[in-house]
């Protein structure tokens, strides 16, 4: 089964009917989405700016990242499970849409530089946890991070006029 | 008196040249919800605090005072932003409560942040864990949610 045979199955199933066609539903889904940007980002940019040595200098790097971290968790658990709700409810249209794929190929990519970071220059955290400007890894994970979040929020925000610019 | 204003500036020759354009107000409306998630980190990170959520160890004075600097960085990206996309359909947003309700909103968080709660994040001693520092926050994150909720109800149809 191809791709969009799994977006063609998944757009005929009766709960994506539901959703795609209910007025409240989808549009509480979708505000979700959009107010957990502010906890999710909004906590993630502070601990970036932590890495990146520019907010919170005198608080130990990973104090800033053990608390802020369960909240940006939570966030991006939401932010997740309402965007995975807002692909099903339109399978084919979020397929074809070519914002969609670069919001989703840069995701991967977000999420590919946090796990790498958790692995390497964070296990050493208590070297540099005191260090006003943490090391040339932690920057660069930090800097990555907020370039590739800037690129998913615009990417995500401009699937909206693909039809208008395109069509 | 304010809806001709609003006329007035929407059908500015600025404002004309602006909306003829297919991608500025794209472009501005993500530039808005950037400033969106600054103003979020920042709040968030004071009044999870004061709430005695997060960053228990630090005192709030430290971080109120950096947290402020990028509040002010998010409130500027944000507003100016805003700003512009309001003068692109100025007499839109005028007919709609959720503007007016989402204006209200912004306004009472900006005096309460800069006034009670600075005050209060100032005063640093002791832990500031007691009933103040709570109200104020959750007053805090309840305005600025309706703020963000009404700036998301004005785009729906």
């Amino acid at each position: 089964m191809s791709l969009f045979e799994l977006c063609e199955w998944l757009a005929n199933t009766s709960w994506s009917i539901a959703l795609h066609e209910s007025r409240y539903a989808f549009l509480g889904v979708l505000t979700i989405h959009v107010l957990t940007l502010s906890v999710f980002v909004g906590t993630s940019l502070m601990i970036d700016l932590r890495l990146l040595g520019v907010a919170m200098i005198r608080v130990p790097a990973s104090q800033v990242i053990e608390r802020l971290v369960p909240w940006s968790a939570a966030g991006l658990i939401l932010m997740m499970t309402s965007g995975a709700l807002l692909f099903y409810a339109a399978p084919l249209v979020r397929y074809q849409n070519i914002f969609f794929r670069m919001k989703m190929a840069t995701l991967v990519l977000a999420l590919l530089n946090a796990w790498l970071f958790h692995r390497t220059v964070y296990r050493r955290i208590a070297d540099w946890d005191r260090d006003a400007v943490p090391p040339r890894a932690a920057r660069l994970a930090g800097g990555l991070s907020l370039i590739l979040w800037v690129v998913i929020i615009t990417a995500g925000r401009m699937m909206a006029y693909q039809d208008y610019w395109f069509n | 008196m304010i809806l001709e204003f609003c006329r007035w500036i929407q059908y500015s020759a600025p404002l004309v040249a602006m909306r003829d354009s297919p991608w500025v107000f794209p472009v501005i409306a993500t530039i808005h919800l950037i400033g969106l998630t600054m103003i979020g980190g920042a709040v968030l990170l004071v009044d999870l605090r004061l709430l005695g959520l997060g960053l228990r160890h630090q005192p709030v004075a430290l971080l109120a005072r950096d947290a402020e600097r990028w509040l002010l960085r998010g409130l500027f990206v944000a507003m100016s932003t805003g700003v512009l996309l309001f003068m692109c359909f100025a007499t839109k947003y005028y007919y709609l409560t959720f503007f007016w309700v989402k204006m209200a909103a912004l306004i009472l968080v900006i005096v309460l942040t800069f006034s009670v709660r600075r005050r209060i994040t100032a005063a640093n001693e002791p832990q500031v864990n007691d009933a103040t520092g709570r109200l104020v926050a959750v007053v805090s994150l309840t305005l600025w949610t309706t703020v963000a909720l009404g700036g998301r109800y004005i785009g729906f149809p």
